[in-house]
């Protein structure tokens, strides 16, 4: 049994399900974040003292780190692009090439990280709300990149056998995937100037 | 994809499916016997209530000294009961079973968008629900500061608390691939024909309730991990400065704000009273109108109430703390739109009752629960509106009123909501009748039982008397004048608790008789009804996918020759 509408789009909505799927799916998303960033805000307002963002964190490895997460999008695009014009091996280039960089992402984190449990005394998320929240949110940010790799990762390797009995299903998923690192990229650039710069 | 012209095992038909209507069904017996078991730590909780300190019989043993009920466990099992009755009954029952079954059959769909989510959504409700009960096996007990769970009473309370918030995560998780298969399935899987003015209303509820759960449950679960964060790795996001425990100022760092979980709570736990109404409304209408041989009045009103009610029920939370201090102007707000979200309810249950009206109502079974819900929604509703305004809730609050008002919207309510859908809907699930008799004496006898262990409750809060109290208010002078009505209300409860042995009853000597062969017995329009089986084809639903050509309730048109029209019906 077929269920309809699954590769193909459904004219009156012109999406395919897994699309739609995914654009709800991040609407759940938006939430999970939006409740997490109203409580920033709650939390912020509720104290007299609030640090900067600079007094703890390291401004130019956050900005490499954007740099990393950009790029990321822009080939993941480029992955799908491909797909969409029958070249199975730059897609394979660009698919490996977002891999690398959302590594590179986490490199750079693991390093954000240690320096601060290293710091003398060590800043903890238990220190002060500012650093909770912040460990928090790029803690969750950083498991959606995780999830995001996986999943990547799995079309980029065993998964992608799917090219060859069933391109155009093999073009949506890695179009839904894309939808999503694009989210998680996107929470990044709202992270970024709210941790770090405010 | 596998259909059901092949061998299947037992394991990959009933188990492991990816058929929605099994799912339904696997959702339908988990709910049960959660409300099941919900009911039973009810039931213990009102012996103490009704005989404080006294030893409870039979099961004392296994409680504590002297088989009289601790108040630690009192609590325990006032948490346990709030959160299984909610989040592993009423909601896996109404959103999880009933829409699963039968959204895909009224909409003329082979099956849900995403036939394996649909299947990981039930493991996952399945495993969080059992990851909740395995708290009364830690250290501590259950979770024992209420279904709420607000900080910092929860950060610094047992064991169960943390399992608490695993087995809430999982939950949210199921309810997130629950809505957007439901989403997706009606947006894009409704047969030809089926516009959106053509869904049957019970669809549009369910439609909605899953936009409900899709956007509210999502803050809770930022909530959630942070309070797993202060419980775990001490961070204070819920635990303000210098909080002293027990006569010691707790070490954390403070600076952080228990009013935040209530906003985050509440944000998610208003519109999940809306979930656990809307579905409601969805069966009401659908009995009704098959019940009653007429269309529904003002199909139309009923779409856009819902709807606003939805939109709504997204700006209404902090009704829910008026005596929190958070200040009257923000107070002001939610009273305003708390009365406005009135509105649509009440053009809801308007447009219902007007439909019974110059009907020739048939009362079966289905339409006794349906008729009854009315009534008692009634009840719930109009007492929530004091409720609604800070002046009378700063009397109000924390009473026993609030607890008779929001059980009277969803146990006579949303249970005999639900109740009416079992009943109506068990011939297209099984092929089977059930027993009108014991049915009607379930309703009978549910309608008397509900009423007497709800409606005492309002005056036992107008008096003044606390909820979550361990004696009942034996100790309390402004308690002594109503006592007595707890043993009252505990004595309905137990007789309602013997009740469902009419329904347990009923259920199992129907599914043991023969099948009646009837296909549609009840002569209804929509075409779960008219073009499937009873019970339906496997995994696949229909012979040939049908096409819509009329509207959910043509029911007693003039001139047609039944007095019936299917929606797939051409003529
Ligand atoms: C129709 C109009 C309604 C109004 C104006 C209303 C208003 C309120 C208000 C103001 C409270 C807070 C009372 C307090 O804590 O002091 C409350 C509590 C509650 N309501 Fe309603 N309500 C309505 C309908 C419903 C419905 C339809 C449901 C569920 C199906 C519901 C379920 C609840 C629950 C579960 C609580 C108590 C939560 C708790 O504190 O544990 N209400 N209601
Ligand atoms: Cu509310």
């Amino acid at each position: 049994m077929e269920i309809p509408f699954n590769v193909k789009e459904r004219p009156d909505t012109g999406l395919y399900n897994g699309k739609l799927g995914v654009w709800f799916f991040l609407a759940s998303e938006v939430m999970l974040f939006g409740g997490l960033f109203s409580a920033y805000i709650f939390l912020r307002n509720g104290v007299e003292y609030w640090p900067h963002g600079t007094d703890y964190l390291d401004v130019p490895l956050a900005t490499l780190n954007t740099l990393f997460l950009i790029s990321s999008s822009v080939t993941m695009v480029m992955s799908w692009a491909s797909l969409k014009l029958n070249d199975f091996k730059k897609f394979k280039l660009y698919c490996g090439v977002t891999l690398l960089f959302a590594l590179a992402f986490l490199v750079v984190k693991y390093f954000e990280y240690s320096a601060k449990f290293a710091h003398d005394p060590p800043y903890l998320p238990s220190t002060n709300n500012f650093l909770g929240i912040y460990f928090t949110m790029t803690g969750l940010h950083v498991l959606h990149i995780l999830g995001g790799m996986l999943v990547i990762g799995y079309y980029f390797g065993p998964g992608s056998k799917m090219w060859n009995t069933e391109p155009e299903r093999f073009t949506n998923r890695i179009e839904i995937v894309g939808l999503y690192w694009h989210f998680v990229d996107l929470v990044w650039i709202f992270l970024f100037p709210v941790l770090y710069l405010l | 994809m596998s259909d059901n012209h092949h061998h299947q095992s037992f394991w990959t038909k009933y188990i492991w499916s990816t058929d929605h209507k099994v799912i339904g069904i696997q959702y339908a017996i988990t709910s049960l016997l959660w409300l099941l078991i919900g009911f039973g730590l009810m039931a213990i909780m009102r012996y103490q209530l009704a005989y404080p300190g006294t030893p409870v019989p039979f099961i004392g043993n296994f409680l504590g000294e002297g088989g009289i009920l601790p108040a630690e466990m009192y609590n325990s099992l006032g948490a346990m009961h709030g959160t299984i009755m909610i989040f592993l009954g009423v909601v896996p029952l109404a959103f999880g079973a009933f829409g699963n079954y039968f959204v895909p059959l009224q909409i003329g769909a082979v099956d849900m968008a995403f036939p394996k989510l649909n299947a990981a959504s039930y493991w996952t409700y399945f495993l969080g629900s059992v990851i909740m009960v395995t708290g009364f096996f830690v250290p501590g007990g259950a979770a024992n500061s209420g279904w709420t769970s607000y900080p910092p009473l929860a950060t610094t309370a047992t064991m169960g608390q943390t399992v608490w918030l695993w087995g809430m995560v999982m939950l949210i998780t199921s309810s997130l691939l629950g809505s957007v298969n439901i989403l997706v399935t009606v947006i894009q899987l409704r047969a030809e024909g089926m516009t959106w003015m053509k869904l049957p209303i019970f669809v549009w509820t369910q439609f909605i309730t899953a936009f409900l759960l899709l956007l509210a449950f999502p803050p809770l679960e930022a909530a959630a991990v942070l309070q797993l964060m202060d419980r775990i790795i001490d961070t204070s996001f819920f635990m303000p400065t210098g909080l002293v425990v027990s006569g010691e100022v707790l070490p954390n760092a403070g600076g952080g704000s228990p009013l935040l979980w209530q906003h985050l709570f509440w944000f998610l736990a208003h519109p999940e009273v809306y979930v656990l109404i809307l579905p409601a409304f969805g069966i009401v209408t659908e009995v009704i109108a098959n019940n009653t041989r007429k269309p529904i009045k003002g199909y139309k009103s009923l779409v856009y109430a819902m709807i606003f009610l939805g939109f709504m029920s997204f700006i209404v939370w902090a009704h829910h703390m008026y005596l929190t201090g958070m200040g009257t102007t923000i107070g002001a707000f939610f009273q305003t739109t708390t009365m406005i979200i009135s509105i649509p309810s009440v053009v809801i249950l308007t447009a219902l009752l007007l439909s019974l009206w110059g009907g020739s109502i048939r009362f079966n079974t289905p339409m006794l629960f349906a008729l009854g819900f009315l009534p008692m929604f009634g009840i719930g509703g109009l007492t929530g509106l004091p409720l609604g305004l800070a002046a009378a809730d700063i009397y109000l609050h924390d009473t026993y009123y609030v607890i008779g008002h929001f059980h009277y919207v969803v146990a006579p309510g949303t249970i005999f909501a639900l109740f009416a859908g079992i009943y109506y809907w068990f011939p297209k699930i099984t092929g089977k009748r059930t027993n009108e008799t014991l049915g009607k004496l379930h309703f009978f006898t549910s309608f008397v039982c509900m009423n007497g262990v709800f409606m005492p409750m309002f005056i036992t809060g107008l008096a003044g008397v606390s909820r979550r109290l361990w004696d009942g208010g034996e100790s309390y002078a402004h308690a002594a004048g109503v006592f007595q009505l707890n043993e009252f209300m505990s004595i309905f409860a137990w007789l309602l608790g013997v009740s469902q042995l009419f329904f347990i009853a009923n259920m199992i000597i129907s599914l043991r008789s023969k099948k009646t062969g009837e296909i549609n017995p009840w002569n209804a329009t929509t075409v779960d009804w008219t073009d499937t089986s009873s019970p339906p084809l496997g995994h696949g639903n229909f012979e040939t996918v049908p096409t819509i050509y009329r509207g959910p309730y043509e029911y007693s048109v003039p001139g047609a020759k039944s007095d019936y029209l299917p929606q797939s019906n051409k003529g």
